[in-house]
Parts: structure tokens; sequence; C-alpha cells
């Protein structure tokens, strides 16, 4: 085999696999929409966290603005504290309120921002101060059962 | 009885030396390719026939088993997903089992046998007709005509072929489960995108992928270099090559995967 063609397949190859990387990035992977620009960090409080996971999702009208990057045991207020980095192009009000939900009824959970009127913007190394924690399914389940039970009391 | 003890624990402590000193010897030989490596990287059209030896001719094998796997994974991962109503998750099942696990062991097992089991074969009839000491003779170094240029082959194709099985088999899931099964199209794709980090799961199939060409090639040149000069010695290399490369590969894919993905 001469030299070019040998050349010339092993130059089909190399583009081939690169081209299936590049689509394994762009198409499977979420190369694009996860922004590698600059962020800045915030921090939540919480009672408790749930299912809370390192790198979940942080969303403001349901759009990922964010990622958790750290979660850590505050052992004096015995609260959790969550790190959040935030996409630096967008800027949320200081008195944003973070809740705990969960996509679908088993799904993952993340943090939303429900965001609020303060003109003042929150900054890089902030605290959030109004926190809502996340809903622990069997709590919510026992209450209901009590609340019944209690209920069904009263009336006999 | 003691004379019969006596030489089965010779026997043993033979055994082991051995093994130990051939496990040394490969590790020698691994350091003397690496010094040995500039003439193949300087004379890089050597590489580049050893490219298409051994990457552009396991293509059409890494190709088609990719699609095959792919389109099982689609069939199978529905017909559990859609038992829990979740049919539309079959987008990340595929593509994170290809891309994190499938891609890069099959490709690499692939590999061994198509490639590693051809480059061992060659040098091990190239030694066994003395083409080796030939070139000694007129004082060519074999490891830096021959083997470097075959390692470093091996080694760049590798990540190349993983990454085209696992975009195959994503194809052959997509082609399965939204083409034939009728998974919502859009649903698919997105759900992929949502759960596959470039970082975390694509950069480290292809280190994966990296490691194993590491692997598979050293193993191939190794055996090949070392291979008795006979008929047999030669076929018996061949066969150690592919299993000691895949036993290889499987136990480096534990040892990495504890490392990558400890469910953090």
């Amino acid at each position: 085999m001469s030299r070019t063609a040998l050349d010339l397949w092993v130059g089909f190859f190399v583009a081939i696999g690169l081209a299936a990387l590049l689509f394994l990035a762009l198409k499977v992977g979420n190369l694009t929409s996860a922004s590698t620009g600059e962020t800045y960090a915030l921090q939540a409080k919480f009672d408790n966290i749930g299912g809370l996971k390192v790198r979940a999702a942080v969303k403001s009208a349901g759009v990922v603005v964010g990622r958790v990057s750290e979660i850590r045991f505050d052992p004096e207020a015995y609260l959790a504290v969550v790190t959040i980095q935030v996409d630096a192009r967008y800027k949320f009000p200081k008195d944003t309120f973070a809740t705990i939900n969960t996509s679908g009824l088993l799904g993952e959970q993340y943090i939303g921002f429900e965001v609020g009127g303060d003109s003042a913007m929150l900054a890089s190394g902030d605290a959030i101060k109004k926190t809502q924690s996340a809903v622990v399914l069997e709590k919510l389940i026992s209450q209901f059962m009590f609340n019944k039970a209690a209920e069904d009391g009263g009336k006999k | 009885m003691d004379n019969f003890l006596t030489r089965a624990l010779i026997g043993l402590g033979r055994k082991v030396t051995s093994r130990i000193w051939r496990l040394g010897f490969a590790a020698r030989f691994f350091l003397a390719i690496l010094l040995e490596s500039g003439t193949a990287l300087r004379r890089l059209n050597l590489t580049i026939r050893e490219i298409y030896f051994t990457g552009v001719l396991s293509l059409i094998i890494i190709l088609v088993s990719g699609l095959f796997v792919g389109m099982v994974l689609g069939l199978q991962g529905y017909d559990t997903l859609q038992r829990y109503g979740s049919s539309e998750a079959l987008g990340v099942l595929v593509s994170l089992s290809l891309v994190r696990e499938l891609g890069p062991v099959v490709a690499a097992l692939l590999f061994a046998s198509r490639a590693g089991s051809a480059i061992t074969a060659e040098i091990g009839l190239m030694k066994a007709t003395e083409q080796l000491s030939a070139m000694e003779m007129m004082a060519v170094n074999p490891i830096a005509r021959v083997v470097a240029p075959r390692f470093w082959g091996g080694v760049l194709s590798m990540p190349l072929l993983a990454a085209l099985f696992s975009a195959m088999g994503i194809f052959g899931g997509y082609l399965v489960g939204v083409q034939l099964i009728g998974v919502d199209e859009g649903s698919f794709w997105s759900q992929m995108q949502a759960s596959v980090d470039f970082r975390e799961d694509i950069m480290n199939g292809v280190i994966k992928s990296f490691v194993f060409g590491v692997i598979v090639s050293w193993v191939a040149v190794f055996e090949g270099y070392d291979a008795d000069p006979t008929a047999e010695g030669v076929s018996g290399a061949t066969t150690r090559t592919v299993v000691t490369s895949s036993l290889a590969i499987l136990a480096a894919d534990f040892v990495l995967t504890a490392f990558m993905f400890r469910g953090v």
C-alpha cells in the first residue's frame, strides 16, 4: 500500500474518531448547556436537606442557574450548610427564597430559587436568609395519619 | 517422602520466582519502550503505519459490534424501564452504560483480540525468523524500530475506537428505541443530555480507554518479544496476549471505576 493511501486511511480514521468524540460531547453530553464560565458562591442553611446531593441543580423559574458544590454540617447550629455555585450571568435579590424541591414524585431533589423584590442583589459569599427544608415524605404521611386519627377520635 | 517434599517445594519456588522475574522483565521492557519511543515519534510514518494496521483495520468490527450492543441495550433497557413507566429514560440508560463502561471495556476486549493478537504474532514471528537479531546485527534497535511504533499505534488508536464504539452504540439505541419502538425522540435526547456530564462521564471514559490501550499494547508487544522462537511458542504467546490483556482490562476497569464513580 502506498504511503499516500496509508496516510489517507489513517487521517480518515482519526477524523471520524474525533467526530465521534465531538458527537458524544455535544449531542450526548451537556457540554453546550453546561456553562464553563464564571460562577459565584452563595450559602444557604437548611434544617433538613433530605436527599440533596452535591452537583444537584439549582433552578429558578425551572431554568438551571447553578449547581450545588458543597454540603456540610454546621456543628454549632446543627444545620446543613449548602454551598451553591451560581452562574455569574444571573443576579438574584437579597430576599431570594431557597427551597428544596423534588422533580416528580420520586425524582431527584434540586434547589429552587423564588425571587423576592429587594433591589439589593446577592453577591459572592453571601448567605441566603430565607430557606425551606426538603419535604420528607414519611413525615408528611405520618402527620396526615395522626391528623386523621385525631379527627376520628374527636367525632366519637 | 522427604525427597518428594523438597522437590515439590523447589518446583513451587521456581514457578513463583519465574513469574515474578517475568513481571519484572515486563516492567523493564515497558520502561525501555518509553525510553526508545523517540524514534517512533520522530519517524512518524512508522507509527502511522501501525495506526493503520491496529486502528483502521479494527474499524469494521468496532462499528458493527457497537451498533449491535447499542441495539440490544435499547431492547433490553426498554423492556425493563417500561415496567416502571419510565421508558423515556432509555436514552440515559443507553448512553451512560456505553460511555462509562461498555464503550471502553468492550472496545478494548475486541481490540485485544483483533489487534493485540496480530501484534504479538507479528513480533513473535519476527523473532522466530531471527529478523530482530538481524536488526541488532545492523545496529538497529528492534525496540525502537519495531516495538515502540506498534505500542504507540495501539495507544493512540484505542481512545478513538472506544469513542466510535460508544457513538455507534448510542445510534443503535436510538434506532431501536426511537425508530422501532417509538420512545419519544425529544425526551430520549434531552434526558440523555441532562444526565451525561462531559467531564464526569465522557472524559472518564476516554481516560479509561487510554489506560486500556496502554495495557493491551504493552501486553501484546511484550508477549511477542518474549515468545519462544518456535511455531508453538508464537501460538502460545498469541493466546496469552488475549487472555492476559482481557483479564487485565477487566481488573483495571474495576480499579478505575472505583476511583472515578464512587457515587458521591
